[in-house]
């Protein structure tokens, strides 16, 4: 093999076979190499075929490999990603379950379905949006939902927006001007509220691990157009106090706003809407299994009470007196488009495939191993010598750290050489060293076992030599990431190697 | 965790030197810039803004996570360390002297013997 065809100038021939230098597609171009050839028609100029206005004059800029290189290229890549069918994902706040194989045969049912068909021809996929909204409603103890919404931020954002449109309709836009987040909030809350318009005002977590009662109700007001929580919370603790925060909320005006991201813990036994919420977003792609990560696609439907519904964004769908199912144009009071046509189909039909498999029963069933898997890890996690921040029973997660003097990102490294995947460190930012875990429903006990092992591991090996968690990961194809190096000089583009 | 004996601190982390000529030196203690980690970005306030005591004015981005820096005491900026702008790990590496944020004119140089003593501040972080 010719190796210095096309590698990068100073690499040696043999770093292609090392991850170390692991090539861009384009590095494994040579000029003239073809994956396939299209067939050459006879006699027949491609000018008269396709016309010439369809003709480039230049060849697109594309890397020209062989179809083995190709397939190789990006199965390697696919070998260094990390995903919940490879093994335990336990990221706190972020729900990352096993997204079950049937949903991919039920949206491949779908896939050939476009939106700019007519509606008498599309009633399969329009009746699959219907039911899905009328079952997230019913999940979520909220009067309408709008689909729209293309990740929970997104939804976030309508809710809020909605809000602030409710509030302007009864006149009080100028004077309310505050949306509260507790300390503990996911910071989409703050970044939501923020580009809205709207400034944060922050209530501290009281000794409880839950919502301070006392402060919340003195920074309330008549200039608050907003509450923003999650129950359970991030800690993974339930707000036992919420009826009197919805109830003290509501008495000033303010509206209460429920982030959707902890559902998990909930579903099917208790309902935002019951507990006094005017607004909800849910993310499809954790609580109800649809693909999580690398970016999206996510979605993020939201939920209203019956006096928010008209600044609800369209397509709704409804049912027409003939029986079909059709969407509803926008409202003029609506807060306008968030996205294309209905939203992202494909998701959602797989978060209905999700909703219809289980039912209500199986729904309950959820919530109760989520809560019960997390609990059971808490205790072999304190057990194995981890503190437990509130230590009490929790909800589908909980917040850990380290013993005094050993550092959480140490020892999540150190994970990454055992297979697995660290929880989510750093989060929430009310606890030191935090170490948010989230198991969920779907890892057997022997999967909790073995990750609370390597949690026992890893800490009797740090504390037993420093250097092994300051030089972990040691066996993944990069080690330990220059983070600062990434922050102070950050090289945002490819480079050519220089020579 | 080092907690020179010579300055005067708040809870929020911050550390104050005594007053000389009525200004006093700002920066955050080693304690917080351990629990931040390493330190990539410094955000500082213009000189010449009035500032009451506890009014966020600065912030410090670390790797793992953004942190408001709190004015201790009610007075004028009149210095910041630009040199962070280059070298901001210079906060981790000299928490007490080259990483210093900015340089308060205080209104009441007095109140600086009512902040907190290194080992009133020790007890209050290590109870964070």
């Amino acid at each position: 093999m010719n190796a210095s065809h096309n590698a990068p100038v100073g690499v040696d021939a043999a770093d292609r076979f090392r991850d170390a230098s692991f090539p861009l597609i384009f590095e494994r171009a040579a000029p003239g190499r073809r994956a396939a050839r299209p067939p050459v028609v006879d006699g027949a100029p491609m000018e008269e075929l396709l016309g010439e206005e369809h003709l480039r004059a230049q060849p697109p800029g594309l890397p020209e490999v062989a179809e083995l290189d190709l397939v190789r290229h990006y199965t390697q890549l696919a070998h260094r990603q990390f995903s919940i069918d490879g093994n335990v994902y336990p990221l706190g706040s972020c729900t990352m379950k096993y997204n079950p194989k049937v949903h991919e045969e039920v949206a491949k049912r779908f896939q050939d379905v476009h939106p700019y068909q007519d509606e008498a021809s599309a009633q399969g996929v329009l009746t699959v949006l219907a039911e899905l909204q009328d079952d997230l409603a019913s999940i979520t103890g909220m009067d309408t939902v709008s689909l729209q919404p293309a990740a929970g931020a997104h939804g976030e954002l309508a809710g809020i927006l909605m809000i602030r449109a409710y509030h302007e309709a009864k006149g009080e836009g100028e004077q309310r001007r505050v949306v509260i987040c507790p300390d503990g909030a996911h910071g989409t809350n703050p970044a939501t509220a923020s580009m809205a318009g709207y400034d944060v005002v922050e209530v501290p977590t009281g000794p409880d691990g839950e919502v301070d009662l006392d402060a919340f109700r003195a920074a309330l007001g008549p200039n608050v157009a907003a509450v923003m929580l999650t129950n359970p919370n991030t800690l993974g603790l339930f707000e036992t106090r919420i009826l009197a925060i919805a109830e003290a909320a509501h008495a000033v005006g303010a509206q209460l706003y429920y982030d959707g991201a902890n559902l998990n813990a909930i579903v099917g036994r208790a309902r935002p809407g019951d507990m006094g919420f005017d607004v909800v977003h849910l993310n499809l792609h954790k609580t109800f299994t649809t693909p999580h990560g690398g970016g999206g696609p996510g979605t993020g439907p939201v939920g209203v009470k019956a006096h928010l519904a008209p600044y609800l964004p369209a397509p709704l769908l409804v049912r027409r007196d003939d029986g079909s199912v059709g969407a509803e144009g926008q409202r003029p009071t609506a807060i306008g488009r968030l996205r294309s046509h209905y939203g992202n189909v494909g998701n959602l039909v797989r978060a209905w495939a999700y909703i219809r498999t289980l039912g209500l029963e199986g729904l309950r069933r959820v919530s109760t191993m989520a809560v019960l898997n997390a609990n059971y890890l808490r205790v072999s996690m304190r057990e194995a010598g981890y503190q437990i921040a509130f230590d009490r029973v929790n909800m589908h997660e909980f917040v850990a750290r380290p013993p005094d003097g050993l550092k959480t990102l140490d020892l999540a490294k150190m994970l990454l050489d055992y297979g697995v995947h660290p929880m989510t460190v750093y989060f929430p930012l009310v606890v030191r060293e935090a170490m948010m875990v989230e198991p969920t429903e779907t890892e057997s006990i022997e999967t909790l076992d073995a990750y609370a092992a390597v949690l026992g591991q890893v800490l009797r090996d740090a504390q037993r030599d420093p250097s092994l968690a300051h030089d972990a990961p040691r066996n993944t194809p990069v080690r330990r990431l220059d983070e600062v190096g990434a922050a102070r000089r950050p090289i945002l583009r490819y480079q050519v190697p220089k020579a | 965790m080092h907690t020179p004996d010579s300055l005067r601190y708040v809870r929020s982390h911050e550390w104050a030197s005594a007053p000389d000529d009525g200004v006093v030196t700002v920066g955050i203690s080693d304690f917080a810039q351990d629990q931040l980690g390493d330190v990539v970005f410094v955000e500082l306030p213009d000189v010449g803004r009035q500032v009451a005591a506890g009014e966020a004015i600065a912030v410090v981005e670390s790797v793992k996570t953004a942190s408001d820096i709190y004015a201790p005491l009610a007075g004028e900026v009149v210095a910041v360390n630009e040199g962070l702008e280059d070298a901001p790990e210079t906060i981790n590496s000299a928490p007490y002297e080259g990483g210093w944020l900015f340089k308060l004119r205080v209104d009441d140089p007095s109140a600086w013997d009512g902040l907190l003593d290194a080992a009133g501040y020790e007890a209050v972080a290590e109870a964070d």
